[in-house]
């Protein structure tokens, strides 16, 4: 432990002073932890579980680099999807259509770019306003008129299968033949540049949190000891160093026929969903102003803040990000039809949001939740499928692992209500 | 006239103008009349206590001064000067600030994002969170606020008193002149009531009117500079605390009418050393 000399006492009140030690640190999170803060932290723990169980059970099928670049490209739609659900979440409301809000948007792109024959770029701008216009007017309809989300987006869910049905044809499919459409989902980037994105992440990570911790230091505020941000940064680097050596392995089949390695480019997508998302909510007054209206929308209120329009912006995001899921779903199947987003990805979505540990009620939740939890989701569906599992038992899990989650949400709700850490 | 300065130099402004200054003020709702020819002081450095029992037109006369609605006639006068609030924003503007009875803070918060909410502080389109947290520690340390252990902590984990003190933290941390509190000690124990009273004695001493609703005579005769008493829509008095008892103020609050001072006395009654009785007049 590098910090804490103890120093004598400082004035009360205006100097918060030192850094907390490492374990001290630790005992914090033990006791966050205890208190119901729980955080991400079953998510942690379901993955590692599931993911040992599925090694134990089939260590050849699971556990190999094919499938685990399949397990990235499977999880992404959810993933994006769920991101975009974090910000509906925290308000307390629910978005149902999400999922067929991204088949509608990867309607109109598929429209755009087969039927028209116009460049990727244009059918993807397309697919963005068609899912920030659906999320325009589910938002002005809970916002302006106060019907219950649950509700509008119940309607929305039906409605937007039919606008799906009728843009695509009954019965039929729109190819996607586009190389950078299809590249987004399907393609991976060269090792070199793989090893070059570990190193910018972890890079960036380290120098963001040093800073951090310096800046706060210099203004004479509580900071991160030295030795907790050096063991975060070595845990990523740990990690994501493992993962990317992982994913850079050949892991075709018939390596004479193709080759396939390296990182996915999908997940260069997800990472910067995850900063730029996560900016948002944590660094900007917008962020801010969304977090207070799901912990209490009169108190936001009566602090100026227009709620309206922050309830308006949160399904506008919630929506295009369902946008930029239904990119990943045409893409991984190069082509969209009637199904595209429908049947379970929408409550996987939410089931991945809420396992991650973002609250149901609203006032709770990252976007890191969604990766954490969309991961967990991706591995009970691929390793059920690896074991030969029917669908009737993989919908069986995968409902009674959201309703577990569920559970763990509103347990950890009570207990902090009984701690006052909400 | 002054009050005898007993607790230093803050309180000898009483013998100015007063800070804000309401005259013959009239609010109705239909056919009913809230208030009726009203007038009300709230000077800098003095704790103002405003009773009256449930209906006498308390909550219409605060909501009125803080622009939640405008009053149908009467002067509405700031620092000397008439002015128009119509709106909270218009109050806001003068420094005049409400803490409610229900604080409005954010659970899920921390109690320096409490504090700014609404009004962050950013640059560069970043919030500046630096500069929020040392503002927010300098102001509680300036209320001498020690019962906190962090700023960052969530505004869920504190007791009613803390909260209490974060809210009213929150209405003088963008220099407000002002502050209507509206029964902030109505839900505390007796340990608490006591940490925030001697906070609202703190922020007269620092030199801000302070109006304190409350139905607690006991807090009102603790901390209190001079108590108006509304009844029926009507202010019964306005008089300074030392020249009242408990008594008087109870019979002021059921009757409206007693000490001399009451609706019924005749102008002039009024005990010479109360340097506002002598709106009563008007």
């Amino acid at each position: 432990m590098t910090s804490t000399v103890a120093p004598p006492p400082p004035a009360p009140a205006s100097a918060p002073s030192q850094s907390p030690s490492l374990s001290e640190t630790f005992r914090d999170y033990v006791d966050r932890v205890r208190g119901g803060d729980v955080g991400s932290l079953p998510a942690v723990l379901g993955l590692l579980v599931l993911t040992a169980v599925f090694s134990l059970l089939r260590p050849e099928a699971f556990t190999n680099a094919f499938n685990f670049s399949n397990l990235i490209h499977q999880s992404a739609a959810v993933i994006v999807i769920a991101m975009g659900l974090v910000f509906v979440l925290l308000l307390g409301e629910i978005d149902l259509s999400a999922g067929y809000t991204g088949g509608t948007s990867a309607a109109v792109m598929g429209i755009v770019v087969t039927n028209r024959g116009l460049p990727w770029w244009l059918a993807l701008l397309a697919a963005l306003v068609t899912g920030a216009f659906i999320g325009f007017c589910i938002g002005t309809l809970v916002s302006r008129l106060g019907i219950p989300s649950f509700v509008v987006t119940l309607a929305a869910f039906l409605g937007l299968q039919g606008v799906m049905l009728k843009l695509i044809g009954e019965g039929g499919t729109i190819a996607i033949r586009d190389d950078v459409l299809l590249a987004v989902n399907n393609d991976d980037l060269p090792i070199w540049m793989g090893w070059l994105l570990f190193v910018l992440v972890v890079g960036g990570y380290a120098a963001h949190s040093l800073r951090r911790a310096q800046g706060r230091r210099a203004d004479g505020l509580q900071s991160e000891a030295m030795a907790v941000v050096v063991a975060k940064v070595l845990l990523l680097a740990v990690l994501l160093g493992a993962a990317t050596a992982y994913l850079s392995t050949e892991r075709s089949r018939n390596p004479a026929v193709t080759s396939l390695k390296g990182v996915p480019i999908v997940v260069v997508v997800l990472i910067a969903l995850l900063l730029g998302l996560t900016f948002l909510l944590t660094r900007t007054a917008f962020g801010r102003h969304v977090y207070a209206v799901g912990g209490n929308a009169e108190a936001a209120r009566r602090a100026g803040i227009n709620v309206a329009r922050i309830r308006l912006s949160c399904f506008i995001m919630c929506s295009t990000m369902a946008a930029v899921g239904g990119l990943m779903l045409a893409s991984r199947d190069n082509s969209i039809s009637p199904t595209t987003g429908g049947a379970e990805t929408l409550l996987y979505a939410v089931g991945a949001a809420v396992i991650g540990g973002t609250s149901l009620f609203g006032g709770k939740g990252r976007i890191v939740d969604a990766i954490l939890g969309g991961l967990v989701i991706g591995v009970i569906i691929n390793g059920m499928r690896l074991l030969n599992q029917p669908s009737s038992v993989v919908y069986m899990v995968t409902g009674a692992v959201l309703l577990v989650a569920a559970s763990v949400d509103a347990i950890s709700r009570r207990r902090a209500m009984a701690t006052g850490r909400v | 006239m002054t009050l005898p300065s007993t607790s230093g130099p803050a309180r000898t402004t009483a013998g100015e103008a007063p800070l804000l200054s309401l005259r013959g003020v009239n609010k109705s709702f239909g056919a009913v009349q809230v208030l009726t020819g009203v007038d009300f002081d709230a000077r800098a450095g003095e704790v103002t206590a405003l009773v009256g029992d449930n209906g006498a037109g308390k909550s219409t006369l605060i909501k009125g001064i803080a622009g939640i609605y405008g009053f149908d006639s009467g002067d509405y006068l700031f620092e000397g000067k008439p002015v128009s609030v119509h709106h909270p924003k218009q109050a806001n503007a003068l420094g005049i600030e409400v803490v409610y009875q229900d604080l409005a803070l954010c659970d899920n918060l921390d109690i320096v994002h409490n504090l700014f909410l609404g009004r962050e502080i950013t640059k560069g389109g970043r919030l500046d969170e630096a500069a929020m947290e040392r503002r927010a520690t300098e102001t509680l340390a300036g209320l001498s606020v020690r019962t906190v252990k962090s700023i960052r902590q969530q505004v869920a984990s504190l007791s009613g008193g803390q909260r209490q003190t974060v809210a009213i933290a929150r209405s003088v941390i963008w220099n407000s002149k002002l502050v209507v509190l509206d029964e902030p000690t109505a839900a505390l124990g007796v340990a608490q009531t006591e940490q925030v009273l001697k906070l609202v004695r703190r922020l007269a001493d620092n030199g801000l009117a302070v109006v304190l609703i409350s139905h607690n005579l006991n807090d009102v005769f603790q901390v209190a500079d001079s108590i108006s008493v509304l009844y029926l829509g009507q202010m019964a008095t306005q008089v300074a605390v030392k020249d009242v008892d408990r008594g008087q103020v109870v019979e002021l609050i059921t009757t409206g009418r007693g000490a001399g001072v009451g609706l019924d006395a005749a102008p002039g009654t009024a005990t010479p050393s109360t340097p506002l009785t002598s709106t009563e007049a008007s």
